[in-house]
């Protein structure tokens, strides 16, 4: 789960970690509110949406499609600029690297006092899979791509470990500090602001907290002058407060229904619908579809518990897929019998309509039920027992490749 | 012969009072799984009917071991609290057996609470993790075997080729493809598809070279972290039988989560691109196409000379 800026920076004050003034708003006079009352002279227009790359982004009108303005973070120097540039931010669509060309629609801004910068770094601290605990990592190339600094620099990226029983040892922060070539007292802001977030990544169950940049300022103080959190969703039972910092808009609405009823959907650009039992082999599915010339339209994974309702619900889902030429339901049966799967089809295509070719692979327990309720049923349906036979038939009845 | 597990195994079943833990219990004693007992916090004393037998209920799992001198245990608690249940099981067998085996099946644990739980088992040589979210491990015997997990038990027959895997139902999917060239298996371990885990591929490798009735090992990867690499490298300076592997995942888009909490490309890092040519690299017998895991099987034994055709 991802949160925006104005939000990480609100726990970041909270934490003891060091940002600017600002003001989340949600209109101009809000921004220019925002503005007078920060009376800072300069200050910072930045896009709210969860998407990274704002900088360098592009605001599009929504309607007409004409480019309004580059870059979704501006700096303003007068109340003027503060109206120019949040008008042309709100409403309008923000098209980033990460956003796709599909953009998001601004509906939140945050005006950031300006601030006195000596160096730009960037700090991160992640989960390391390898060393299986928590990563912290630096550099001295702040505001920039941290991946670019990694192929084109990697001696300018700086690493330590939390001892996920002891913490951090000062004897690592200060060397970690000293490798960014800090003076004393930056090395001691710096030490501060990792215990800082180290305490903030640990007691709220956070996944990632990167800033780009971390900034050190002319009085050697180091300011967080971005912040982008997310948090690991397996812990959400011991924070109830996440809930209220999660933006449903940023999301998609077909994933977050799917997640209700326990079911993995991730939007694919394909035309061929896939409804899976297991992670891996609704990935494995996805890759079959591909080698014999389709394209997969989502990746969908029912799930270890799925029931008649979640099976129903799922193949639901994928039937409101305008973009549909054909569907394939890849099943391996262990827990989930293959004869209750094919009931579930049965019913949900009868509810809905099935207006596209479907080919059902049924494996494993009470596959022979399952094939027979298919094949006694009206649907128009192809059966097949592997997982090549499955990949074969589903290019075949949409009529070759989907490209 | 087998890795870690064999039909001597005795095998705790933590959270066998709920329905998944009694519905697993049934079909691992069915199988023929030496299930001597069970673990629910306040449920000590009574009994859980189970095919064949009864078994206690104990309230924790230090009486649990020290009752019936168990060498596993399976655990089918809910997210929230199988991190207490996989320490609670680590210390009862590091204290009271110098060892045993944990077998984790819960999914959606908190990402830092493994943090803690693996850096509290790599204090306690002798505790091996398998997990957590994952379908466990099974070595088919000759009727029967011992199974200790959830997979369905009647697609394994025994036979010569080890199965590693980060999936569940794809693990099924690689057990009947052996099963349709013929080729039955000495043990599947199950790794788990989470970011952190306990028992790797590294880990299975190294007992599979060691197993002398494992002839050919599959490993079933998938995109997201560096794991599959990191074997494909150790296995090309020790492992010495044929290996197969495939990953899933070529099609995934970057930065989402493909189910998996682990299945996830980064940063551009984890692609199934990456791995597949880290396999290569080192020998690895690959199968681009999931569907053909069984065919590259085969070519593989046949090169080997440990089949006709």
């Amino acid at each position: 789960m991802n949160i925006h800026e104005y939000q990480a920076k609100a726990l970041f004050r909270e934490s003891g970690i060091p940002v600017q003034d600002g003001v989340h708003c949600k209109s101009v006079e809000e921004a220019l509110n925002a503005y007078d009352s920060l009376g800072s002279g300069i200050v910072a227009v930045k896009s709210q949406i969860h998407a990274g790359g704002r900088g360098k982004g592009k605001l599009y009108s929504p309607d007409s499609g004409d480019l309004v303005m580059e870059g979704g973070v501006k700096v303003a120097s007068s109340r003027d600029d503060v109206e120019d540039f949040a008008s042309n931010i709100l409403g309008h669509k923000l098209v980033t690297k990460q956003t796709g060309p599909a953009g998001k629609i601004v509906s939140n801004l945050y005006i950031e006092a300006g601030c006195d910068i000596a160096h730009e770094y960037y700090l991160a601290l992640l989960i390391d899979r390898e060393e299986q605990t928590v990563l912290i990592m630096a550099s001295t190339e702040g505001g920039v791509d941290i991946e670019e600094v990694a192929e084109t620099s990697p001696e300018a990226i700086h690493k330590a470990w939390l001892d996920p029983i002891q913490g951090i040892e000062d004897s690592r922060l200060f060397f970690l500090a000293q490798s960014l070539g800090l003076s004393e007292s930056a090395q001691d802001s710096f030490a501060n602001l990792v215990i800082n977030l180290s305490r903030l990544f640990i007691d709220r169950d956070c996944s990632m907290i990167e800033i780009n940049p971390l900034v050190r300022t002319a009085d050697d103080t180091m300011v967080a002058l971005d912040a982008k959190v997310s948090f690991d969703e397996n812990a959400n039972f011991r924070h109830p407060w996440r809930e209220e910092l999660r933006d449903l808009s940023e999301e998609s609405e077909i994933e977050v229904r799917a997640h209700e009823h326990g079911l993995s959907y991730v939007d694919l650009e394909g035309n061929i619908g896939c409804l899976v039992n297991g992670a891996g082999l609704a990935m494995a599915t996805m890759d079959v579809i591909k080698l014999y010339g389709g394209e997969p339209a989502n990746f969908l994974d029912i799930g270890g518990g799925a029931d008649r309702e979640s099976i129903t619900t799922a193949f639901g889902i994928i039937l409101e897929d305008p973009r549909l030429e054909g569907i394939l339901v890849n099943i391996f049966g262990g827990i989930i019998r293959c004869d209750m799967v094919a009931h579930c089809i049965i019913e949900a295509s009868r509810d809905v309509g099935l207006g596209v070719p479907l080919v059902v692979r049924f494996s494993g327990t009470n596959q022979i039920e399952g094939r027979k309720a298919l094949e006694e049923s009206d649907l128009d349906v192809v059966t097949v027992s592997t997982l090549a036979e499955a990949g074969e038939a589903i290019v075949r009845v949409i009529g070759g490749g989907s490209r | 012969m087998s890795i870690w597990i064999n039909e001597g195994s005795k095998v705790l079943v933590q959270g066998i009072t709920g329905s998944q833990g009694t519905f697993h219990a049934s079909r691992m004693a069915e199988y023929g799984t030496d299930i001597v007992g069970g673990v629910t916090p306040g449920k000590g004393g009574q009994s859980v009917p189970l095919p064949g037998r009864k078994v206690p209920v104990f309230d924790s799992m230090s009486e649990a071991v020290s009752a019936t001198g168990a060498d596993a245990s399976v655990i089918y608690v809910p997210a929230r609290f199988a991190a207490q249940a996989i320490t609670e099981a680590a210390d009862a067998f590091h204290g009271l057996n110098e060892g045993g085996l944990i077998i984790c099946i819960t999914e959606g644990i908190a990402t830092l609470d493994m943090v803690r739980v693996v850096a509290h088992i790599d204090q306690r040589p002798g505790v091996r993790l398998i997990g957590p979210n994952c379908p466990g491990i099974i070595s088919p015997g000759e009727d029967g075997g011992c199974k200790i997990g959830i997979m369905p038990a009647h697609i394994h027959a025994k036979g010569r080729i080890g199965i590693i895997s980060r999936s569940g139902t794809l693990t099924y999917e690689a057990v009947a493809q052996t099963m349709g060239v013929g080729e039955g298996q000495t043990t599947c371990v199950g790794i788990g598809g989470d970011p952190v885990y306990g028992t790797g591929f590294i880990d299975c490798l190294e007992a599979f070279e060691k197993d002398p009735e494992t002839e050919a090992v599959v490993m079933i990867g998938e995109i997201g972290g560096t794991a599959e690499e990191e074997a494909a490298m150790w296995a090309k300076a020790n492992f010495s039988k044929p290996l197969i592997g495939f990953v899933a995942g070529a099609t995934a888009p970057p930065g989402k989560r493909m189910g998996h909490a682990g299945a996830i490309i980064s940063g551009g890092k984890g692609t199934a691109e990456e791995k597949f040519a880290a396999f290569e690299d080192a020998g690895i017998r690959i199968a681009r196409d999931p569907s053909k895991i069984g065919d590259a099987l085969l070519s593989a034994l046949v090169d080997a000379g440990l089949r006709e055709s």
